[in-house]
């Protein structure tokens, strides 16, 4: 059976699409300031989502700092500009890369788990079971899980640039001799609020939307166990697609505001 | 062919006792498969009213929009003398509070203790369990009246099939309800497992005097529990009377139903 759609049906079902998470995404907002406040559940997802992702993102944001620096570090040294690797690194890591990189390995690690999860609840009638009893299953599921990876996100983020300069620094030291307590200072004396406060912003708005998507994909799962690993995949790929986007979008306005 | 009504209930004796479920003329269609073509049923207070018919029958679908929980096309569905339709969100979790539901899979939540799962249900209607404090007796009380008061710690993924349909049976208990809807009973269970089951909705029955409205194509459970049957085929009511009379009838329709 061919089921290759035209391109106009395939543009129009993006559109589609992408209303129906704008409808959801505005759910979230009316069912956030409604009561019962689900304060508990919200804990648990917090913990769920920033303690477990805790090793991943040490892993990553070491070897992030670590390969960069030994990346780097030939060619600076070559135009004689060794001295500038703390400052070169740990703008880079602020204000790009810790935050992109780690919302897109939460993006594989948090997006999927939750499509996985609500989309498993899905076809198994517990959401159903949720609703039938009088209790809010948005309110529960959602809310909860799209406020825990908003603020969770910034942490990670926060804990893994960390990471990553430590990572560096410690490529400095072998190779240059360089002390942690310089490589650090120098770091600090770089940055500049303009680069933090950007990086930390856009990583809330990375947290939201891998929620976001998480929770649309799994929420609206159909078709049975096969509709489970597809809810999980797209949750991935949407969630990633869109972390650059907002990215982009977030860089876009800082140029404005910080004049980048 | 165009269904029609094979047999019809005697109304003598019903016509005292209270209606709890009224649907008339229901109506469902999923694009162009016609599941529900006018469907009518009345279920009265104290009744234990089966409804047989195949898979795809649209059972479930009328089920479904009993609770809200899927909109039919046109028809009217009244539960416990309410509208369902014209119900707001809050005055339809009131009334579901009245009505207990056990689906086919039994649908516990998974990530929940046994005695979580039964607690969640009172989340949301302590004040008809009058606002009590401690639900440990509460939970107790059901998880006894179906055998398992050891399994409270226990998660529902170490449970076997039987024991998770008498837990989401206590699950549906727990908020006193005045009817009970049960979406395929005995399915998957073997044999000894769905008489025990059977056995317990009597019990449940007879000691809570809920009205019961069951949905099965196991004969012998609608032979032991049903004070009526009903048949439902390609979307209409296609016959009605005590198990006695339609196990009787030389109907190929109704015998398909009935042969061993």
């Amino acid at each position: 059976m061919n089921q290759t759609r035209s391109i106009p049906d395939q543009i129009r079902e993006f559109l589609a699409e992408t209303g129906r998470l704008a409808a959801f995404a505005g759910r979230f907002f009316r069912e956030l300031f409604r009561a019962p406040y689900e304060f508990r559940e919200f804990v648990r997802q917090c913990y769920q989502m920033g303690n477990r992702s805790l090793v991943l993102v040490l892993v990553t944001g070491f070897i992030i700092g670590l390969v960069l620096t030994l990346q780097t570090r030939p060619t600076l040294i070559e135009f004689g500009a060794e001295s500038w690797m703390p400052d070169m690194v740990g703008i880079s890591i602020v204000r790009e890369i810790g935050p992109v990189i780690i919302a897109l390995i939460c993006a594989g690690r948090i997006a999927s788990g939750i499509g996985a999860e609500l989309g498993s609840m899905r076809v198994t009638e517990q959401i159903d079971a949720m609703e039938v009893s009088g209790t809010n299953p948005f309110n529960y599921l959602v809310v909860t899980r799209i406020m825990a990876t908003t603020l969770m996100l910034p942490l990670l983020v926060i804990f893994g640039d960390f990471i990553a300069l430590g990572g560096s620094a410690l490529v400095e030291n072998l190779k240059g001799g360089m002390s942690f307590t310089l490589y650090f200072n120098k770091v600090i004396e770089a940055l500049s609020y303009g680069d933090f406060i950007p990086a930390t912003v856009k990583s809330f708005f990375f947290g939201f939307v891998i929620g976001l998507v998480g929770c649309y994909k799994g929420y609206n799962c159909q078709k049975g166990t096969a509709g489970v690993g597809k809810a999980a995949n797209t949750a991935v790929v949407t969630a990633s697609l869109l972390v650059f986007f907002v990215d982009f979008m977030a860089v876009f306005i800082a140029d404005i505001f910080y004049d980048l | 062919m165009e269904p029609k009504t094979a047999h019809k209930a005697p109304e003598s004796g019903q016509q005292e006792r209270k209606v709890v479920i009224s649907i008339r003329d229901l109506t469902k269609s999923f694009g162009e498969n016609h599941v529900l073509r006018g469907f009518n049923l009345t279920l009265h207070e104290g009744e234990n009213l089966v409804v047989m018919g195949k898979s795809g029958s649209g059972k479930s679908v009328m089920i479904k929009c009993l609770v809200g929980l899927m909109e039919p096309d046109t028809g009217t569905v009244e539960v416990l003398g309410q509208d369902i339709a014209t119900l707001e969100q809050a005055d339809l979790d009131q009334l579901r509070s009245d009505i207990g539901f056990l689906f086919q899979g039994s649908a516990l939540y998974d990530s929940m203790t046994v005695r979580e799962n039964l607690e969640f249900p009172m989340r949301r209607h302590r004040e008809k369990l009058g606002n009590v404090k401690d639900t440990l007796p509460l939970v107790m009380e059901a998880l006894e009246n179906v055998g398992l008061a050891h399994t409270m710690d226990l998660m529902p993924a170490e449970l076997s099939g039987g024991m998770k349909r008498r837990v989401a049976l206590a699950r549906t208990l727990i908020l006193k309800p005045k009817l009970i809807l049960y979406d395929e009973p005995t399915s998957g269970l073997d044999p000894i497992t769905s008489k025990e089951i059977i056995e317990l909705m009597r019990e449940i029955q007879h000691k809570y005097g809920t009205s019961s409205l069951i949905i099965t194509h196991d004969v012998d459970c609608a032979r032991v529990i049903s004070e009526r049957i009903l048949l439902l085929v390609d979307g209409v009511n296609y016959a009605e009377g005590s198990y006695r009379e339609l196990s009787g009838s030389q109907d190929p329709k109704i015998e398909a139903f009935f042969k061993k």
